[in-house]
């Protein structure tokens, strides 16, 4: 007579078995999302269950802020006042000159018999993480896919590019900084048109303007502006500034070192650019690919 | 070396356990700046750590994971790596479970920080395989601090399972 013996306790896998599970489970994600940026449902889900968290981890920030903004003193008050209105005219006058430019714009491009170019719908949005993670340059913006944000939407703020939208969430949304180690930005020099690609180096205030010719007319001091070519960024947004440019023979291309225009520590503000992707002039072959995308691949 | 005394301890109230990992949560998804930032030890992964040790029926490799995955969501890192951190730390506790019974707590300070080490140094190898520049040595001080704070995550959280004992009736 077979005499089986039943455990008294129920045990179920082994540590070891469980702790394998985990960790090829674990290994399967991290490739899901760093290779092939699946899994987009699965990280939103459980973005709705840390958002409350989220939120009530920045309640004593915000309630600091609050009570030291009600004892802002008056005199504090009275001289942004005047800094503002100062500004404010500066403002003024250069929209008074950009609806001139507008119009002849307008009136030149009908000439052209060319599509308009839609002005984009900007959203303002506040930034309320910044550098979490040591190895990536990204910040967490308080606007999601409730107010309109999408994927792709470029992010800028007063003096410039920020980066680009990347991950949205239903009341926030991951915004790719330039400086990030994925981020590729198409640029022109905005002194002499020469096109290129900026890379970021995935550490701050440093990007890399890679493969660029030792003739290209580039110098240091040069301002880089989107060129626009890649649909993705409107052209002419101020993206940085040229630090150095050095021109070594042993080399294939010309080392140019640029810094951000922009740094995301000096504001907590920033507007998401939501327009509708344009579709572009067909960019040539010998142009830069389309490169401000992420990339699914890293360039080899 | 001798054994700490053993006491009698209450059982655990299961709304207490799931509340200190939320809190633990929270810490970590704190607006850290500057230096705090660089020295902030994972709250999560010490609570974990605790827990894993004192009540491996209630917590395991699956809260280990669901915990995971909320840090990467809210640190906007790598969706898995922080996954992968604590399925390592929680494999660690089940190995040092009854190793740490033998011990008070101020002596297990050595034997947490090398589980912390090798956490932080899984999630820096899977981020220098995907092509991040390292962070450099800063990187490593958080575990160091994490471990530091053992004793007092220890206390804190034993805290309401210790029996009131009224000093007119001991027994």
């Amino acid at each position: 007579m077979e005499n089986v013996q039943q455990p008294f306790f129920h045990r179920g896998p082994t540590p070891l078995a469980r702790f394998l599970l985990a960790v090829s489970l674990a290994l399967a994600l991290i490739a899901a999302d760093g290779r092939f940026g699946y899994l987009v449902h699965l990280q939103r889900a459980v973005a709705v269950i840390v958002h409350p968290l989220q939120q009530i981890a920045l309640l004593p920030g915000w309630l600091s802020a609050r009570v030291a903004g009600f004892f802002t003193t008056q005199s504090q008050l009275a001289v942004r006042n005047g800094v503002l209105e100062q500004q404010n005219l500066v403002n003024q006058a250069a929209l008074l000159r950009l609806e001139a430019l507008e119009q002849e714009n307008a009136r030149l491009r009908t000439l052209l018999d060319s599509r308009s170019t839609r002005p984009p719908g900007a959203l303002f949005a506040e930034i309320v993480y910044s550098h979490r993670d040591p190895f990536t340059r990204r910040v967490i913006v308080d606007k999601g896919s409730s107010a309109g944000v999408a994927e792709g939407h470029p992010v800028v703020d007063a003096e410039g590019l920020v980066g680009q939208v990347t991950r949205v969430f239903p009341w926030s949304s991951r915004v790719t900084l330039i400086t990030d180690k994925d981020m590729i930005v198409p640029v022109q020099v905005m002194r002499s048109g020469v096109r290129g690609v900026l890379y970021g180096t995935g550490s701050d205030g440093r990007l890399e303007l890679r493969f660029m010719p030792f003739s290209a007319d580039i110098q240091a001091g040069d301002r880089l502006v989107t060129s626009g070519i890649d649909g993705t960024y409107p052209a002419g947004l101020p993206v940085a500034l040229v630090e150095e440019v050095e021109r070594d023979a042993a080399q294939m291309f010309a080392r140019v070192a640029a810094r951000p225009a922009t740094g995301v520590n000096r504001y907590r503000q920033v507007l998401i650019l939501a327009q509708p992707a344009p579709e572009t002039a067909n960019p040539g072959m010998d142009d830069p690919p389309p490169a401000a995308r992420r990339r699914a691949k890293k360039a080899g | 070396m001798a054994a700490p005394r053993q006491e009698l301890l209450l059982p655990v109230k299961p709304l207490f356990l799931w509340a200190t990992l939320v809190a633990a949560l929270l810490l970590n998804l704190l607006p850290w700046a500057g230096w705090l930032a660089a020295i902030r030890p994972d709250f999560t992964a010490l609570a974990l750590l605790f827990w894993i040790v004192r009540e491996p029926q209630r917590v395991g490799f699956g809260t280990a994971f669901a915990f995971g995955l909320a840090m990467d969501i809210g640190q906007a890192s790598l969706f898995g790596q922080h996954a992968l951190a604590y399925a390592v730390i929680a494999y660690s506790a089940t190995l040092l479970r009854r190793r740490l019974r033998m011990f008070s707590a101020d002596k297990h300070v050595l034997q947490i920080l090398p589980v912390l080490l090798v956490a932080q140094v899984v999630v820096l190898l899977v981020n220098l395989a995907s092509g991040a520049a390292s962070p450099g040595w800063t990187w490593l001080v958080p575990p160091v601090t994490g471990a530091l704070l053992w004793p007092l995550v220890w206390a804190v959280l034993l805290l309401p399972q210790r029996p009131r004992v009224d000093p007119e009736h001991p027994i």
